[in-house]
């Protein structure tokens, strides 16, 4: 919503001071000041001038020589860009010196051999208007005691004004139009507000449209009162569509409307000033002046003002004519059949209520958010602003020579309940943490036009009765009340306390293990990535997963379509990005969500958080590694690789994770068929985890083994076993046969080649023999290798390399 | 005999001085103090002398030898020290080589200013809540006060996704359907903060993401007032960032708070930036999650986490966050 300080203070001539200040007191009401703009202020040194020659410059033919008169006396030559003006002209001179306000400083000089003396202006390096083109003549617009050097402001008459942007909220129906802002501010400033007088100038009447009552020519019947709490409606005679004057067009284009032309431009200018939108009907076209309010049904269709066919749903508001035909989409466009046109004479004003959720429904549905069915859906006022606001059409109507029936139709239909609302001040204060008494809050109150009486209550306390006015349709309960009090004694004069809350605050065991997490992989070497959660289509099978997953309605893009159900594409994306610009080997980590499609029966999608490791430029055993790390640090309980060949993985180098006996991840190596399908170069290790599952699940138990007192004895055992033999489960079988004599074993050594059978590889185990209560007899130890040696001989078919 | 070892163990003195390495002085080590050596030979021929004699001389010779030992031990030290000295002087390294051969990575700068803010706010009593990013219109809209027709719903810019009816599920366009949902699980009090992401219709640009990070704030118990939001707000900017940086509330609007507010906080050059919006929990809200509005009040809060990383770190472009380009990453 944009306003200019004069146009406010034509309701609160107080309005005053500093407009930095007046910024600020705007934005303190929630009025916030999204721009301010010092307009109709000239640069000093611009003065009215006289074209007293026109000559062409010898030498150049783009610029032509001028000779100015400048107020004394003296022919002064300038050369000049622009061809548009003729001797005799009055135009702006910018006298060397001048510093324009883009700053350019004017300077006397030399152009092609010619002295150039000043500069003569356009429009738009005034700040005047957007015309660049041409120099700004003036002729028809400089004060009768104009004379040529005087400082152009003044010759032309010209007000330095503000204008404000101001960021209007939706609860602030009132707040979009001058007056209502005006209402506001002069409330905060003290200062008082009323409305100006709109009853038509004296001697611009039509006698003869005043013997004519709208009563007589006008029916209008709501059929639905629910859709229209007022309708109000009279004719305009004898209009004629023309350009608008120019202190009006100004108006309406500070305020960021183009002016069209009167009719267009009057009912913009009143919605601005007073917030009433209005729809004008050419009256030829509406047949005995019937208008009927109702609801449209299913399948009905209305021609706009623009010219498309708009098939209405039922609940769209319309007004039809005596032939039941639609005319109107009220609240939000007019029909194409009563549309004024340049042959129109007699014009049917309406001015209505319309029901904000309606409007907005239809607004919404049909695309046609305009500045009225923005004011219509906030909720417009209901009550005496109707009247003001035709009174004020039919003024500014009547400037322009058309004339208005007597009175008007006007018929009611349902409008919000405005009983007085029970206010209790403890509520207000207990609210807000502040100490008014009811008096203050009353005083607030009234400051911007809400009925408020002090009435006594059995506790002593003191409560308002408030009467909310029409024109704010969203405030209706106690708490939005107190949100005026709020707002109008001060939000920074609210003290600031603290709650004294008697929780503890504190992270989740989630929480704090998904740090844990971080810490460990950062440790590790890993940057933590956030690519934004949105696939391309496709790249799940480009990536060898299931295309099976949600996508969007309204994508901004379509790369961006698709919600990811593994994290799988978005890191190739990211180490292909990478590689493109010469960075390898990039070690990455990604702790974020997935969305599964919904389990059936259910709306929302799966949504987990997982965790990937990419490792470009590594291998399995590295993603192996970093399972290996989370696996200490989260203290998952029995975490077991089972042969697999997960989607999207290396066929042989690649195994599920299972924790505790479920499914929880992948690891391994992606195919390269997805690498090549992404663009990354080299292998890429990877380990991709449900971690919120991981998370919730159990933990290994944290009880401690005591530390044996007694020596131990370390055996090496080397085993050639056939790849399909995993050495977990090697080492499995020699955990077992070593019972608890079997302190620790690690697997030392893995050698593939000379002295072996093809497709078998020797692994080589230290095994640590340790009791807890003695020291292990060398028979002792040889008994518990040989069960070892003779387990895995049993278990596996293999036995001890010689 | 006695004036000749003492020449002897003078002239050892000098041998000992200049002996080269350690194998020399083994061998003039046997020489001087051995079985052979004339001091030994010596001491056995001390048993032929008279008995004063005998206390005389090997006084002498006891002095004599303990003068070799100590010059011995005096040369051993020399020579081991020097040799220690050798060796490291062979060992020595350029450690400024082996600078960054192992790299720690990184936290993304999202995750890092989530976590500050998270600590903050533990610091002041809250626990951290988190919820679904796809969500339904109830949780994200009607719960929330912003019924169907609301002219606010378009302001969000809704992102909505093919499931269910149309418009019925949604990128979460705010933190604050986890209001709700905490809400609807847990008896007051309540002190949460929710981070995480939200989604909004916007063509990414360089102030712009259409998946970006929020944190919202809910605090419901009793008696919680306005002033307890500025309060809280305050004392979070006094902890969050550095400095003198202050606080104050404008109203605003917003469907699921009444009274609503932007909160600012200053700058250095005395202006303001709006940080994001809070307010008093409004009745409705309260009432859609089944809490008694008139025993219970409340306030909430949100803001963009991502801003703040944008803030601290001076980026012009915000989509280095989701670049994902490791020179990005590496630089935090």
């Amino acid at each position: 919503m944009k306003v200019t300080l004069s146009w406010l203070r034509e309701f609160a001539p107080g309005i005053d001071g500093d407009p930095v200040e007046l910024s600020e007191t705007l934005s303190a009401l929630g009025l916030t000041v999204e721009e301010m703009t010092l307009v109709g202020e000239i640069v000093d040194g611009v003065v009215l001038a006289r074209v007293l020659d026109l000559r062409e410059h010898q030498s150049a033919d783009k610029i032509q020589l001028v000779d100015v008169d400048a107020g004394d006396g003296r022919a002064q030559q300038v050369c000049c860009g622009a061809f548009n003006m003729a001797v005799g002209d009055l135009v702006p001179f910018a006298t060397p010196g001048t510093v324009m306000a883009d700053g350019m400083e004017i300077q006397q000089r030399q152009m092609r051999g010619e002295l150039s003396s000043g500069m003569c202006c356009s429009g738009a390096e005034l700040g005047l208007d957007d015309d660049h083109e041409g120099i700004l003549v003036l002729n028809d617009r400089v004060v009768p005691e104009a004379e040529l050097g005087m400082d152009l402001g003044t010759a032309i008459g010209l007000e330095p004004d503000v204008l404000w942007d101001l960021e209007v909220n939706a609860n602030r129906p009132d707040a979009m139009s001058v007056a209502g802002v005006a209402r506001d501010l002069a409330a905060a400033l003290g200062v008082d507000f009323s409305y100006p007088d709109y009853s038509v100038d004296s001697g611009s009447t039509d006698d003869a449209a005043n013997h004519e009552s709208a009563e007589e020519l006008l029916t209008v019947e709501i059929l639905d009162p629910t859709l229209c709490g007022r309708f109000v409606a009279t004719v305009l005679r004898g209009i004629t569509v023309k350009e608008s004057p120019r202190w009006l067009a100004d108006r309406l284009t500070l305020a960021g409307m183009r002016p069209l032309n009167s009719i267009v431009d009057i009912s913009n200018y009143v919605m601005l000033e007073l917030g009433q939108p209005s729809h004008t009907f050419d009256l030829a076209t509406v047949p005995d002046g019937l208008l009927r309010v109702r609801r449209a049904s299913p399948g009905e269709t209305l021609t706009t003002l623009d010219r498309l066919e708009r098939e209405l749903t039922a609940g769209d508001g319309v007004i039809t004519n005596n032939a039941d035909e639609i005319i109107s989409l009220a609240g939000v466009m007019g029909g194409a059949t009563t549309e004024i046109s340049d042959a129109t004479t007699d014009v049917l004003l309406e001015m209505a209520w319309w029901d904000p959720p309606t409007i907005s429904r239809t607004a919404k549905r049909l695309n046609l958010v305009s500045e009225a069915s923005n004011r219509f859906r906030r909720g417009v006022d209901w009550g005496e602003n109707i009247d003001r606001a035709m009174q004020r059409f039919i003024q500014l109507a009547a400037r322009l020579g058309a004339s208005a029936v007597r009175g008007s139709v006007d018929v009611a239909g349902d409008t919000p309940d405005r009983t007085p609302l029970l206010v209790r001040s403890t509520t207000v204060n207990g609210l807000l943490g502040t100490d008014l008494s009811a008096v203050d809050m009353a005083s607030h109150l009234a400051s911007i036009g809400f009925g408020a009486d002090v009435v006594g209550s059995g506790s002593g306390a003191e409560d308002l009765a408030v009467t909310i006015p029409t024109w704010r349709w969203d405030t209706v309960t106690e708490t939005d009340v107190a949100e005026e009090v709020a707002r109008l004694h001060g939000y920074e004069n609210i003290v600031r306390t603290v709650p004294r809350g008697e929780l503890v605050g504190g992270l989740s065991d989630y929480q704090l293990r998904r740090r844990l997490v971080r810490q460990v992989l950062v440790g590790f070497g890993c940057d933590e990535t956030l690519p934004m959660p949105f696939l391309a289509p496709g790249d799940l099978l480009r990536a060898g997963l299931a295309d099976n997953a949600v996508t969007l309605t309204n994508p901004l893009v379509a790369e961006q379509s698709v919600l990811r159900t593994s994290l799988l594409p978005g890191q190739l994306k990211a180490i292909a990005y990478n590689q493109s610009h010469r960075c390898f080997d990039v070690r990455f980590f990604e702790i974020d969500h997935v969305y599964l499609p919904p389990p059936a029966d259910q709306l929302l999608p799966d949504e987990r958080e997982y965790l990937a490791v990419a490792l470009a430029g590594s291998e399995a055993p590295e993603a192996v590694a970093a399972l290996d790390l989370i696996e200490r640090e989260l203290g998952l309980p029995n975490v077991v690789l089972r042969s697999a060949s997960p989607p999207g993985l290396h066929a042989t180098r690649s195994a599920e994770v299972v924790v505790a006996g479920r499914t929880s991840g992948v690891l391994g190596e992606v195919d390269p068929l997805v690498l090549d399908n992404f663009g990354v170069a080299g292998r890429v290790a990877w380990l991709e985890l449900d971690l919120g599952a991981l998370l919730e699940g159990p933990q290994r138990n944290r009880r401690y083994t005591p530390v044996s007192k007694y020596p131990s004895s370390d055996v090496d055992l080397a085993f050639e076993v056939p790849d399909e033999v995993t050495a977990s489960a090697v080492e499995g079988s020699l955990r077992k046969a070593g019972r608890t004599l079997l302190a620790d074993v690690e697997l030392f050594d893995v050698y593939r080649g000379e002295g072996l059978a093809a497709g078998a590889r020797s692994l080589a185990y230290r095994l640590r023999f340790q009791a807890h209560d003695r020291t292990l007899t060398d028979a002792e130890v040889a008994e518990a290798r040989q069960a070892c040696i003779d387990a895995v001989a049993r278990r596996h078919g293999v036995s001890l390399r010689s | 005999m006695i004036e000749t070892l003492r020449r002897t163990a003078a002239e050892a003195q000098t041998r000992l001085a200049e002996v080269a390495d350690l194998d020399a002085l083994a061998e003039l080590d046997v020489e001087l103090l051995g079985r052979r050596s004339a001091l030994t030979l010596a001491k056995r021929q001390l048993g032929s002398l008279a008995a004063d004699q005998r206390r005389t001389a090997g006084k002498a010779l006891n002095a004599i030898r303990a003068e070799i030992e100590g010059a011995v031990s005096a040369a051993r030290e020399r020579l081991t020290r020097a040799a220690l000295s050798e060796q490291l002087e062979a060992e020595r390294l350029d450690l400024t080589e082996f600078r960054r051969t192992v790299r720690r990575g990184s936290r993304h700068l999202v995750t890092q200013a989530r976590d500050r803010l998270e600590d903050v706010f533990v610091g002041m009593g809250f626990t951290v809540a988190e919820g679904p990013e796809v969500e339904t219109a109830w949780y994200n809209f009607e719960a929330l006060n912003i019924p169907e027709w609301h002219p606010a719903r378009g302001s969000f810019d809704t992102i909505f996704v093919n499931l269910g009816e149309p418009e019925e599920v949604m990128l979460r366009s705010h933190t604050s359907p986890v209001q709700i949902r905490t809400m609807e699980n847990q008896e007051p009090p309540v002190y949460i903060v929710a981070p995480g992401r939200t989604f909004r219709a916007d063509t990414a640009d360089a102030t712009h993401l259409p998946a970006f990070n929020q944190i919202e704030g809910l605090v419901v118990d009793r008696g919680i007032t306005m002033g307890d939001l500025a309060g809280t707000i305050d004392e979070f900017v006094h902890t969050f960032f550095d400095g003198d940086v202050k606080s104050r509330l404008r109203p605003s609007y917003f469907p699921f708070t009444e009274p609503s507010a932007e909160f600012d906080i200053s700058r250095a050059d005395g202006t303001w930036l709006e940080l994001g919006g809070c307010g008093m929990v409004h009745p409705n809200v309260l009432r859609n999650c089944g809490i008694d509005p008139d025993e219970w009040q409340g306030f909430a809060f949100g803001f963009g986490i991502d801003r703040l990383a944008v803030m601290r770190h001076e980026l012009d472009d915000i989509r280095e966050l989701v670049n994902n380009d490791v020179r990005f990453l590496r630089q935090f």
